[in-house]
This record gives structure tokens, C-alpha cells and sequence, in this order.
């Protein structure tokens, strides 16, 4: 595991992690290339450039030709991860993403970086909370929003060894080191925490928040498993019907509550046998803000999922 | 109205004017800069001699009246620079100046880019670059197609032009022949992390506007009496849009911001504050 650099004691920047290992990576596969559109420092990769200039495209700002040009890498023989901050290699290039990368089907790799709200006071034009719904409909996409930098180092690791479109959500804001059950798998859920009475399906940011809350509803007697749900693309529908078995399903996400993993987690859920659900995550365009301040505003905290938690078992048939 | 007429002689007083707004541009901003410890100071520097010219010497409009179908129109492209914009919209009177230290608090209505949901006198949302070109376009073919009176004023930085959207709506404007739409080019030659030139490189510029159709003006952007004379000269007749090519540095002003990318986005610390506002005077 490569070290990533504490933000806070205890807390890391995924970004770090994306860094370590696409350096690592390029220094044994010399087809890798990074992509860039004027964001060098935001991805972290100005490590990359110094040990590998003549494999990093800085097409300037131009985040068409960024995804297209990745396109062309790829046709090209390399194996491309374009990387810019995720509101825009999604939004602002969606349509060469769409046709250049996954209905052609090439060897890409996409990184949205500083996903979600971390752009907090930037507004809306810099918040990437619709990113999830948009790709969720690229189906042949894979996508991956890890939690930690340890799964941030595997999910870069996963997309290299894929032939085909991958995306990975990686966040800047500060999450702690989680301790993992296993390997991680595309494609795979992993259960953080036990239970039978309620289930947290989570990704991203959001796992260790998650935790919290299903170890404080502990300290009452209710018992919510905690489902880490890094892969949205392809989904883990076996641990979606067995978290349904519990009877009550809160999903939470530094996302839109539209389309994002609730949205997918909802699909699965009421094409077998629906249980109560609750979909937490952001309303639409935010005001101003901190990322903290946002998530603490749209009760995206521990608190706040342990008491949807208690009400979604309330809701129980 | 609360500006000088469009075509007025430049006189000495509206010279004056302009640069006590620029400084006062400068001070300002860079005090919610700190103040929010978030911001884009260097951007904000190279602009604010762009912004007080036409706020103070250029549009026409009344603050009292935003939607006042005859006003002038600016469009900032560049929206992450809100420091300065914000500046010369409470200055112009827009807003209250004392609203600008709310910049990017908990539901300001200063957020880090401009949204015309909350302000008056911003005229389309930008914070992604490449944008206000398209939209200024539009605004200039409505005024074209009604024969109206206003101009239309987009400003955008340099690394913005890497955006390919912007020579679409270059090509647009060129075939239509918008007379009535100026863009006005913050040539500071910095973009986020380097030099233009080292990045994708932008030179000639003045070659390639005018391959679109455009006609090109290059002015020192720091220099009120130039950027008057280009900005209020009459557009009918001209039969093209004009481009302005303002060279400017980002953190002109402050010495040790002076033509550094270190300043795209970075803040001051106390002692980096204080130096600031003693060398703008
Ligand atoms: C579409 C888009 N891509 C990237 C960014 C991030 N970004 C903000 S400012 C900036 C650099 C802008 O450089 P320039 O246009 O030269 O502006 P200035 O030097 O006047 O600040 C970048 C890349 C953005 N706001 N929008
Ligand atoms: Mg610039």
C-alpha cells in the first residue's frame, strides 16, 4: 500500500493515493499516460511529470479534446488515465465520454477528481453531485467510488488491469483509513459492519460517516450493516437483496438524492421485494458554502443518518 | 443613468474616476480574499483596470433598474474572479458594499462564482470557462435582430480560450457580422498552473481573431485612457465584432503577486495582507 499524505492527523486526501499509484503503475507499464487540461496541481500529478514528461498531454483547458484526445491515445496503443476535476470531465465533455469512450468501447480511463461538494464555496458550476447519474447510463462504464486510500489505490490499480472504460470518483475531501474485510473487487460490496435490523449502503465520503452511525444506533440496540458500495458500475445486486432482507435500506451518497447509488439501489429493490428506503444526499443546486458546512446543512452526518436509520425501521412492514 | 454616456470625450475627471474605482477594486477584494481565505487575487488584479473603465467610463445602466431592456450588457466570462467583480458591482451600486463581506459565507449570495439568481447586475452564470462568449453572442443577435441600441461587453481571461466553445461563438458572431459585441481579452498570459505559452499556446491571437471576422484592438489593460478610447468608441459602422486585446499582468499591483501563477488562486497570510495594502495605494 503506498502512503498517502495526512491532511489531518488520521485523515487522508484520496488524491494522494490516485498519485502514488498511477506513478507506481508507470514505472512498470510504459503505455501509461496521463491527460491533463490544465490540471496538473488539482490532480496531484505534478509528481508524475517530473518523472515522466514526455507521458503527460496537457491539452490546456479543453475538456472535449481532454476525453477525445484519450480516445485517440488509446487507439493509439496507450493506456490513457485522463484526469480533471470530475464537474467537468463529466459534465462539460459528456458527450465525448459517451461516444469516444464508451460506445466506442476504448482502453480509458477517466478520473473525476475533487468529486462531489469538495469545491463547496465554488458553487454549483464546481460541485459534481449529478456526475453519478449521468455516467450510471453509460452501461458498458465501469465505475468505482472508493472510500479511502486504500481503496483508492485498488480501484486505480483494478482500472489499469481492465481493457475497457473505467471511471473512479476520487474525493479531496479529508476520510479516514478504513479497515477492510477483504480484497477489493470491481464489482464487489463489502460489509464494514454487521446487522440484521437495518441496512446503510454507502460510498465514497460517506462510509465513514456511515460507521459512525451504525456504531452509535449499536449503543441503543439496533443493529444497521454497514454496505460499502464502491462499484455503481456493475452493481453488486446480491448484497442489494440481502441488505432488502433486512427490511429497511438507507443509502447515502455526496451525490444528488436524483440517480446517483440510491437511485441504482432502488432499481434492485423494486424489481424483487421492495422494503422501505430512504435516499440521502444533496437536493439539487446548493447554496454557498463549505464542503463541511454543505454536508452538515444537508444532513449528511452521522447524526443525521443514524436518526433516517431509526425512522426507515419505523417504516418497517 | 449612473455612468458617463457612451462616446464621451475622455475627460480627465472620468479618468480620475476610473482609477480610484480600480484601486478601490483592488483593496477590496483582496480583503475578502483574505477575509474568506478563498479566492482567485491574481485574476482579480489583472481585470480590475478592465472593470473599472467600463463599469465608470463605459456601460450604460442604472442599478436601480437591472432588467431594463435597453441596458448594456456585461458578461463575465471569467467568473471565478468575483473578488474584483463583486468589487465594482457594489461600487457601481448594485448591491450594498457592505454585502461584500459575506463573500462566500454560508449562504451568501457572494458564492465563489457569480449567479444572477441572487445578484443584480450579473447577467448569465459562469464559473466554467468558456461560456460567456456563446452566451454574449446570443444577447448581441437578440440586439441585432431588434436593431436595439445596447452593446454588448464580454470579458474572458487568456487560458479560457482554450475552450473550443469560444471560437465556435467566434465563428458565429464573425458571419453575422455583431458589430454590437465587444470581447475584451484579460492577456495576462497565466493560466492555472503556467504560462499560456506553455501550455497550448495562444500566439498570435490578434492573427487569429481577425481570421474570424473580428477586428482587433491591442491595448495595454492597465492603461484607463487606452482601454477608454477602444471600449467607447462607437461600433456602428464597424460591420464586425471587435476584440480587445488586453495585455495585463495577473497581481498588477502587489510586487510580489506581480506576474506570478502562485497567485491564480492563492491567498494571503496576515503579514502577505498587510504588505498588500500598503504597496496599493
Ligand atoms: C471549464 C473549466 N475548466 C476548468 C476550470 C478551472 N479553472 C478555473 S480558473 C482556470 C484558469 C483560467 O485561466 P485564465 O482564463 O487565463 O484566467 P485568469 O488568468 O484571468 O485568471 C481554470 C483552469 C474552470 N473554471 N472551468
Ligand atoms: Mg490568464
Amino acid at each position: 500500500m503506498s502512503a498517502a499524505v495526512s491532511v489531518e492527523s488520521g485523515f487522508f486526501d484520496c488524491r494522494d493515493s490516485f498519485a502514488s499509484t498511477i506513478e507506481a503503475l508507470a514505472a512498470a507499464d510504459e503505455r501509461i499516460v496521463t491527460v491533463v487540461s490544465d490540471s496538473v496541481g488539482s490532480s496531484k500529478l505534478n509528481g508524475f511529470r517530473s518523472k515522466f514528461p514526455e507521458r503527460m498531454v496537457n491539452v490546456g483547458i479543453a475538456e472535449q479534446t481532454l476525453v477525445a484526445v484519450g480516445a485517440g491515445l488509446a487507439n493509439g496503443g496507450k493506456v490513457p488515465f485522463v484526469s480533471a476535476a470530475s464537474c467537468f470531465i463529466t459534465g462539460r465533455a459528456l458527450e465525448q465520454v459517451k461516444a469516444d469512450i464508451v460506445y466506442t468501447n476504448v482502453n480509458v480511463k477517466l478520473i473525476g477528481q475533487s468529486s462531489g461538494v469538495a469545491y463547496g464555496e465554488l458553487g454549483p458550476t464546481h460541485h459534481s453531485i449529478e456526475d453519478m447519474a449521468w455516467l450510471r447510463l453509460l452501461n458498458n462504464l465501469t465505475l468505482i467510488v472508493p472510500a479511502d486510500p486504500w481503496q483508492t489505490e485498488h480501484a486505480i490499480r483494478a482500472a489499469a488491469a481492465i481493457d475497457g472504460p473505467v471511471f473512479v470518483r476520487v474525493s479531496r475531501m479529508p476520510v479516514p483509513a478504513l479497515e477492510h474485510a477483504g480484497a477489493f473487487e470491481v464489482g464487489k460490496a463489502e460489509v464494514l459492519f454487521e446487522g440484521d435490523d437495518a441496512a446503510i449502503i454507502a460510498n465514497g465520503t460517506m462510509v465513514h460517516r456511515a460507521l459512525a452511525a451504525a456504531k452509535s444506533l449499536a449503543g441503543e440496540g439496533i443493529r444497521a450493516r454497514v454496505v460499502n458500495m464502491a462499484t455503481v458500475n456493475p452493481l453488486d445486486e446480491a448484497a442489494i437483496l440481502s441488505a432488502a432482507r433486512t427490511g429497511a435500506i438507507v443509502t447515502v451518497e455526496e451525490h444528488s438524492v436524483r440517480g446517483g447509488l440510491g437511485g441504482a439501489v432502488a432499481e434492485v429493490v423494486t424489481a424483487h421485494d421492495p422494503v422501505p428506503m430512504r435516499i440521502m444526499g444533496f437536493p439539487g443546486f446548493l447554496p454557498t458554502g463549505s464542503a463541511e458546512w454543505l454536508m452538515e446543512h444537508f444532513g449528511l452526518t452521522a447524526a443525521a443518518i443514524a436518526d433516517a436509520v431509526r425512522q426507515t425501521i419505523s417504516r418497517k412492514r | 443613468m449612473s455612468s458617463a454616456p457612451v462616446h464621451a470625450p475622455a475627460s480627465n475627471d472620468v479618468i480620475a474616476t476610473i482609477r480610484d474605482k480600480a484601486l478601490w477594486i483592488r483593496r477590496r477584494s483582496f480583503q475578502m480574499v483574505y477575509e474568506a481565505q478563498l479566492g482567485h487575487p491574481g485574476g482579480d488584479f489583472s481585470a480590475a483596470d478592465i472593470l473599472a473603465t467600463l463599469f465608470f467610463g463605459v456601460l450604460r445602466y442604472d442599478p436601480e433598474r437591472p432588467d431594463d431592456p435597453g441596458r448594456d450588457r456585461f458578461v463575465m466570462s471569467k467568473g471565478h474572479c468575483t473578488g474584483a467583480f463583486y468589487s465594482v458591482l457594489a461600487a457601481a451600486g448594485f448591491f450594498s458594499e457592505s454585502e461584500l463581506s459575506t463573500y462566500m459565507q454560508p449562504l451568501s449570495r457572494l458564492n465563489g462564482h457569480p449567479n444572477r439568481n441572487y445578484l443584480a447586475g450579473v447577467e448569465t452564470n459562469t464559473g466554467p470557462l468558456g461560456h460567456g462568449l456563446p452566451v454574449a453572442t446570443g444577447i448581441a443577435i437578440a440586439g441585432q435582430i431588434d436593431a436595439a441600441g445596447f452593446r454588448t461587453f464580454v470579458l474572458t481571461g487568456d487560458g479560457e480560450l482554450q475552450e473550443g466553445s469560444n471560437w465556435e461563438a467566434a465563428l458565429t458572431a464573425g458571419h453575422r457580422r455583431l458589430e454590437n459585441l465587444t470581447l475584451i481579452i484579460d492577456r495576462n498570459r497565466l493560466q492555472q498552473g503556467a504560462r499560456t505559452e506553455e501550455t497550448a499556446s495562444l500566439d498570435p491571437l490578434d492573427d487569429k481573431w481577425r481570421a474570424f471576422g473580428w477586428q482587433v484592438e491591442v491595448v495595454d489593460g492597465h492603461d484607463h485612457a487606452q482601454l477608454l478610447e477602444v471600449l467607447s468608441a462607437s461600433p456602428r459602422g464597424r460591420g464586425r465584432p471587435l476584440c480587445v486585446i488586453a495585455n495585463t499582468f495577473k497581481g498588477k499591483g502587489v510586487s510580489f503577486m506581480h506576474d506570478n501563477v502562485a497567485w491564480h488562486h492563492g491567498v494571503p497570510n496576515k503579514e502577505q495582507y498587510e504588505q498588500a495594502m500598503a504597496e496599493l495605494v
